[in-house]
């Protein structure tokens, strides 16, 4: 099978280059600098070829080579316990992270960004961006089970906004309910920082048996590589280099072909595919294309595996067959697969195909000399070492220092500020601020969202959004599951990154906990501005020193994700935002916890304490303030509450958990009477005796390491002498009432839960319809 | 102790080895999803479930056919046009028409492919708002005569996930009068219509009872904890359990 039409072009070969040194290349076109294009004449000791210069500009790009984190980024392996790696079977490095499960399963999950294209053309941006965060996982020979997407968008009112969220929103339901991949959670933010550089990041998450592990490499002298799935055509070209590594400014014309188009039916049969190649052992080595296309696939199938490569170009099934070489390297045309198969396993690879009626094509073969080659009707016009271009790219010891402004933010307290005047006190108008909380852009219901992806499919799902995790059965038999949940605050971050960071993991593990589950790997989408600008390169030192201290510390290790730089408008940088993932285990989903109370009387707990940190709250953020310092990281509290939430899940202790976070107890009280409209009747008077808090402190201050939890009547002596025995505070605050219909707060007028379910809901279809 | 029910506690359904003899094919066509699924339905309802291809050209001795829900071929043309012509489907069409009158249930996918091979009137478009929707979702049975429905009593309410892009069901007067008029319509929505689909139609039958199709997805609710959540403090989450143990009541000839 090769291309019907085989143009001629004007072919640069290595030769050629060899004989015309002076021949101009468009270097900075590429995205390249200077220092870098020398450094690729000085590796080849020859200028490149055009061929050659495309695959070096993607690769060395910052998306591709993490050129500007790469130094920051080792901190995530190197502080790392043995205890820490017990359960990691494939660390940072390959296309996902595996963690083993037990029972002879294994799971690997990986989030990453989208943000560019999804800014650009939200549709396709997004729908790509689960697409590629699948292949990812399929890569690893595992089977996708779900999909996550934490969403950040500019001011809800501004008129841009339903563009992006309408287009966002539709490419993910689109493409992922396509898939057959469940989606069981993510985030929701509005903030005008976004607006011109939204954040739409994907989650995707597998499960293999341990046998069935496999890794991106090319061994095997005569091995054949086989590309399949789509045809190449002129989508996503430079869209790693072009889109990914620059920021947006409006003098330049719209970059909309930068951006891939997805076809989800493709990926479907694809992923049924790949599962069956895994199933008959008939590939070696396997890599999907993302950004970088076959530049990516070939040189980093290449270099790490044992030998090289040699690669015919125009075996390449096209869509477009006037596409240049270098056009052809570069494309980021989405449902692509390239893998190595023993020339034993031809026939049945082949069967396989011919099943899916996925088309392939044969490019060249494993070599043992060590370079990549690629010629173009057997002319030469790629030889180097795939080292140099997937893994020896530049790497910069960029400058940053902490902002001169910084202390200033600092120092500007909520508390006392001007936006702080008129605090709510009354009980009228605390019931009016609880209102005004739960119906605002980052707190209200995010069903308009969800109920646009499909949480069904696999027949796994044993919690979905809005519950704190999303819980997925892995083994039928046993009821092994995994749960998932992502955090970031950006606000917090902006404050103080080293916290910031630190907090967004410890809400993604608390989140892990409250659902029952046993927290045990990281993944990190780090979404920042420009790394040329030393303040938004110290946010991003200081965010990766703090969280990779924090994981140490609650021993749970990062085992992939990946760095989004130059996410700013013109010199306006976004806040800086680590989404952070966790992952956790429970032995059987039957046992999670959902985040709302159904039985009457059971009795209500806030497990830790309360101090007045409204600073970066979503309360200060309503009042149009941010400023002063993040609510105090405790891990070890985090890491006391967890366990006292996971055993009593698996004990059967609590019915209901939900973790406080954003909008601190007033939303978690409301969050939980609404899951299943069943209300409570709540006291905190002893709360603001015992922490020295009022009311509204009480109910809006966001202090972490703290959760509510419903505990059936038989169980509470049990729970209270649990938490008495780990010395965690804990407090009855109330109980569930399930034939009142509202929530009572002593102090705040009665809330019926109508009335708050209608504001909570309202929100969304108010701006989108 | 609580007394809600802890998620994936084994579904009663009694072993009868009578039952499990019973094998009801389910269909993968490129872009099929809820496959697993139905797989999963047919065995908690006690029944033997095996897999069919859409390339194959021979049904086998399968006793039912469930065609999943999912985008077969990405439902880039029209939905279910291009399954339609899978050599398996001209064997499920014969099956279905003959003496042996074969029960078929088509679910979703499955059921955009029984109009488009003319086992059931009418066709599916966009849902009138335009976007994909999933939901729990009531219907009210309304035929439970049919070879799907036998274990429900007519007017019985029951709660299914619905999760579709495509699932208004139109169909000319005429033909939504005759379907009225023979008892064809075995579901319609009840409190809310999600897809504006006419007379509330969630599901219809051939005329013989034993082709049935909905849009709703009764395979995702079949596994307590797992289906819709509770109403009122009811477990909901098994609801759809009893379109498949009415085909294997129906196949092993049980009285109902």
């Amino acid at each position: 099978m090769t291309t019907e039409t085989t143009k001629k072009f004007n072919i640069d070969t290595v030769e050629h280059a060899a004989k015309t040194p002076d021949t101009e290349l468009p270097w900075a076109e590429l995205g390249l600098k200077q220092n870098e294009f020398d450094e690729i004449v000085k590796v080849l000791g020859r200028r490149p070829t055009g061929a050659e210069l495309a695959m070096y500009s993607v690769m060395w790009s910052e998306h591709c080579s993490y050129k500007s984190s790469k130094n920051h980024l080792r901190q995530f392996g190197e502080k790392v316990t043995e205890e820490m790696k017990k359960d990691m079977l494939v660390g940072i490095g390959e296309n996902a992270g595996v963690t083993n499960l037990g029972d002879g399963w294994a799971v690997t999950f990986k989030i990453e960004s989208h943000n560019s294209p999804s800014f650009v053309e939200p549709y396709q941006g997004a729908a790509t961006g689960i697409g590629g965060i699948v292949r990812d996982i399929i890569s690893m020979g595992a089977r996708p089970v779900a999909v996550m997407d934490p969403l950040r968008f500019g001011a809800i009112d501004h008129p841009d906004t339903a563009r992006v969220m309408h287009g966002a929103v539709a490419g993910i339901g689109g493409y992922g309910n396509c898939l057959g991949l469940p989606n069981i959670g993510g985030e929701m933010v509005f903030d005008s920082v976004y607006q011109g550089n939204p954040l739409v990041n994907a989650l995707a998450v597998g499960v293999m048996r341990h046998e069935d592990i496999r890794l991106a490499n090319a061994s095997g002298k005569g091995n054949k590589v086989v590309l399949f799935g789509a045809r190449t055509g002129g989508d996503g070209i430079g869209g790693a280099s072009v889109l990914a590594s620059e920021s947006f400014d409006d003098t330049k014309p719209s970059k909309r072909p930068a951006v891939q188009v997805g076809d989800p039916f493709a990926e479907k049969v694809l992923i049924e595919c790949c599962l069956e190649l895994f199933k008959g052992s008939l590939v070696e080595g396997i890599q999907d294309l993302g950004a970088a296309g076959i530049s990516c696939a070939t040189s980093e199938l290449a270099s790490n595996g044992d030998g090289g490569m040699e690669v015919e170009l125009t075996s390449v099934l096209l869509r477009d067959p006037t596409l240049t070489p270098g056009e052809i390297l570069m494309s980021e045309s989405q449902e692509r697969m390239m893998a190595v198969v023993t020339p034993e396993n031809i026939a049945a690879f082949e069967a396989v195909m011919d099943k899916w009626a996925v088309e392939y094509s044969w490019l060249g073969e494993v070599t043992d000399t060590g370079r990549l080659i690629i010629t173009w009707e057997g002319e030469v016009i790629v030889d180097v070492d795939p080292r140099t271009v997937a893994h020896d790219g530049p790497v910069y010891d960029r400058p940053f220092a902490r902002p001169e402004w910084q202390d200033s933010v600092q120092a500007n307290s909520f508390t006392g500020s001007v936006e702080d005047a008129g605090r709510p006190s009354a009980p009228t108008e605390l019931a009016a601020a609880v209102t005004e909380l739960v119906a605002s852009p980052n707190m209200c219901s995010k069903a308009w969202i969800t109920k646009q992806y499909d949480r069904y499919v696999g027949g796994n799902t044993a919690m979905a959004f809005p519950d704190d995790a999303g819980v997925v059965r892995v083994d039928e038999e046993t009821g092994l599951g995994v749960a998932l949940a992502t955090d970031a605050n950006g606000r917090y971050t902006y404050l103080e990154p080293y916290q910031g960071a630190q907090l967004a993991l410890a809400e993604a593990y608390r989140n892990v906990a409250t659902s029952g589950a046993v927290p045990m790997a990281v993944s990190d989408c780090l979404n920042f501005g420009s790394p040329e600008d030393p303040d938004v390169m110290w946010q991003l030192a200081e965010a990766i020193r703090g969280l990779s201290d924090a994981c140490m510390e609650l021993g749970i290790p990062v085992t992939g994700g990946n760095v989004s730089l130059y996410n700013q408008t013109g010199t306006t940088p976004i806040h800086p935002s680590p989404v952070v993932a966790v992952l956790g285990k429970l032995d059987d989903v039957a046992r999670r916890t959902p985040s709302g109370w159904r039985e009457d009387g059971q009795a209500i707990y806030l497990l830790g304490t309360t101090a007045a940190e409204l600073d970066g709250s979503e309360w200060s953020n309503l009042r149009g303030h941010l400023g002063g310092l993040p609510p105090k990281v405790d891990l070890a509290a985090e890491r006391a509450l967890g366990e006292i939430l996971i055993n009593a899940s698996r004990d059967g202790m609590v019915d209901a958990a939900h973790d406080l976070s954003e909008g601190g107890l007033a939303a978690a009280l409301v969050e939980s009477s609404l899951r299943y409209g069943v209300g409570a009747r709540i006291a905190l008077e002893e709360l603001m005796e015992r922490d020295g808090v009022d009311l509204f402190t009480a109910l809006f201050s966001e202090t972490q390491a703290r959760a509510i939890v419903s505990v059936p009547r038989s169980e509470e002596v049990r729970f209270k002498d649990m938490c008495t025995a780990r010395g965690f505070a804990h407090l009855r605050i109330g109980v569930v009432d399930a034939a009142g219909g509202k929530l009572e707060i002593n102090g705040v007028d009665e809330l019926s839960l109508d009335a708050l379910r209608e504001a909570h809901e309202a929100t969304l279809p108010k701006y989108f319809g | 102790m609580t007394s809600i029910p802890l998620i994936g506690e084994a579904v009663a359904v009694a072993a009868e080895p009578r039952l499990a003899g019973a094998k009801i094919g389910v269909v993968t066509f490129p872009g099929t999803l809820d496959d697993r699924d139905a797989a999963r339905a047919v065995r908690l309802a006690g029944g033997t479930a095996v897999s069919l291809w859409h390339a194959d050209s021979e049904l086998g001795d399968v006793d039912a056919v469930i065609i999943p829900g999912g985008f077969s071929y990405g439902d880039y043309l029209r939905a279910g046009a291009i399954s339609r012509f899978a050599p398996l489907m001209s064997k499920i069409i014969d099956a279905a028409n003959s003496e042996a009158k074969l029960p078929v249930l088509g679910i979703c996918n499955g059921f955009q492919i029984l109009t488009e091979s003319h086992l059931l009137p009418g066709s599916m478009i966009k849902n009138d708002h335009l976007k994909f929707i999933c939901r729990d979702q009531t219907l009210r049975v309304e035929n439970a005569n049919t070879a799907w429905t036998v274990d429900y009593t007519d007017g019985q309410e029951i709660i299914v996930p619905l999760k579709n892009q495509d699932g208004q069901y139109i169909a000319d007067e005429k033909t939504l009068d005759a379907l009225e008029a023979e008892g064809r319509v075995v579901f319609r929505y009840v409190g809310f219509n999600p897809n504006g689909s006419r007379r509330d139609i969630a599901g219809i039958s051939n005329a013989a009872g034993n082709v049935v199709g909905l849009m709703p997805h009764p395979e995702h609710a079949v596994e307590t904890g797992f289906g819709p959540e509770s109403l009122n403090g009811e477990p909901r989450d098994t609801d759809g359990l009893g379109f498949f143990t009415s085909v294997l009541t129906k196949i092993v000839g049980g009285d109902k």
